[in-house]
């Protein structure tokens, strides 16, 4: 598979929320805003990019018995490094996502990838596929939480594009986040046919 | 691949040993680099709700704080404000366990005779949309009226806010006016559908005058006497 295609998958063919369906925890639970799903989806591109990155390098020295819990080390590692890094730099970001991020440790798509393609392939394509991943993740939640903070309170990344009361509520609360999936879903489901 | 390394015992043991020495080497490192910017960035979010909450300072509160008991409850904590070493006033951080979602904290800033200065929320778990209102809800209407859709406000089913400043708490005195919704027979308006959160909004400020009363009606001939 080429670099490109490599990269590009997660975007549409792969994403790995509309079409894997997996990470669906921290999709519906951060979305509410724009602002979350983009700080969400770029701390995960994070972890996958590096755990993609060292899993690939260590993967021959690691015996097969033991390689998940290694892998789950790796992550939750760097997930840790995220948490304190985010607690000190980006206080307001780190508040609004808190339970979330220590969950990315158990997201399926961090350790999907490393077991199934960064376990298998050289490092610069793992970091090419955790990438590619990542951002499509990042996209993802993005379109997801802009969509759900329009429909709830009228604004997109915190500006105002209507008058927040005609807001519709359900869409900031959790049953929004899985009607606003559902549609995106088929949307992306008819994209992918044609 | 043939340089695998068999599942053997002691390559199993060793690779996990090798993997968690490296990870926790790189994580103690990590916390002693963040260790202090964390510290930091949480003494300034408090700096700044007291900012907002009490007129201007020169000292730090954070130093000068203090707690109040509440009688069958957490005490409270008070940062007291001064300038230029007189007394500006005090930001008590007071809490409720009524919330919607249980707790919520706020920050109120009193003025030496007991008016509330300003509010600020700074932990709550209601309900988005609705609870969530209290950050604002109870600060006086900025002034500017925004042009309404009397279509768009027909569909929807909104009414209008009645304005007014019975929605605000800022510049009123708790030893005067009744902290209570309107519902209750009080004089403060509720929040629209959300008048669990507000009753409990009100009762942390009323815990957090009461704790003001009770510590500096104790403390008033001393600090006279200064």
């Amino acid at each position: 598979m080429s670099n490109v295609k490599n990269f590009t998958k997660g975007f549409l063919k792969e994403n790995p929320v509309f079409v894997l369906l997996l990470g669906m925890c921290p999709t519906l639970g951060v979305t509410t805003s724009a602002q979350n799903g983009l700080g969400m989806g770029l701390a995960t591109t994070f972890v996958l990019v590096m755990a993609n990155l060292v899993v690939s390098l260590v993967k021959d020295v690691i015996p097969d018995k033991v390689r998940i819990p290694s892998f789950i080390i790796i992550i939750a590692s760097f997930v840790t490094v995220v948490e304190l890094s985010m607690q000190a730099y980006l206080p307001a970001l780190f508040e609004s996502l808190g339970l979330f991020i220590p969950l990315i440790v158990v997201n399926c798509i961090v350790l999907g990838r490393a077991e199934a393609f960064a376990s298998k392939n050289k490092p610069l394509a793992s970091i090419i596929d955790g990438l590619g991943m990542g951002l499509g993740f990042s996209l993802a939640l993005t379109i997801l939480g802009s969509a759900r903070e329009l429909l709830g309170s009228g604004k997109i990344f915190g500006f105002q594009i209507f008058d927040g009361s005609y807001g519709m509520l359900v869409f900031i609360l959790a049953p929004g986040a899985f009607l606003v999936l559902a549609y995106l879903i088929s949307i992306v489901n008819k994209l992918n046919k044609a | 691949m043939g340089s695998k390394k068999e599942s053997t015992f002691v390559n199993m043991v060793g690779a996990l040993l090798i993997v968690t020495l490296i990870s926790s080497a790189i994580l103690g490192y990590i916390y002693e680099l963040t260790k202090e910017p964390i510290s930091k960035a949480r003494l300034n979010k408090k700096i700044t709700a007291i900012k907002e909450v009490v007129p201007e300072f020169n000292n730090n509160p954070d130093s000068a704080k203090f707690e109040i008991p509440v009688e069958g409850g957490a005490p409270v904590v008070a940062y007291p404000a001064e300038m230029n070493g007189e007394f500006v006033g005090v930001a008590i951080e007071t809490y409720t366990n009524s919330g919607f979602g249980g707790l919520i904290k706020i920050m109120v800033g009193f003025e030496p005779d007991g008016t509330i200065y300003n509010y600020q929320v700074l932990e709550h778990k209601e309900t988005p949309g609705l609870g969530t209102h209290m950050a604002e809800w109870f600060k006086p209407s900025s002034g500017v009226v925004k042009k309404r859709n009397v279509f768009a406000d027909w569909l929807f089913g909104v009414k209008p806010s009645s304005g007014g400043d019975s929605k605000s708490i800022v510049g009123k005195n708790p030893g005067k006016v009744k902290m209570i919704v309107s519902k209750d027979g009080g004089d403060i308006d509720a929040i629209t559908a959300a008048t669990i959160s507000s009753r409990a909004f009100l009762d942390a400020v009323n815990r957090g005058y009461n704790s003001f009363k009770s510590h500096y009606s104790q403390t008033e001939k001393e600090v006279t006497n200064e």
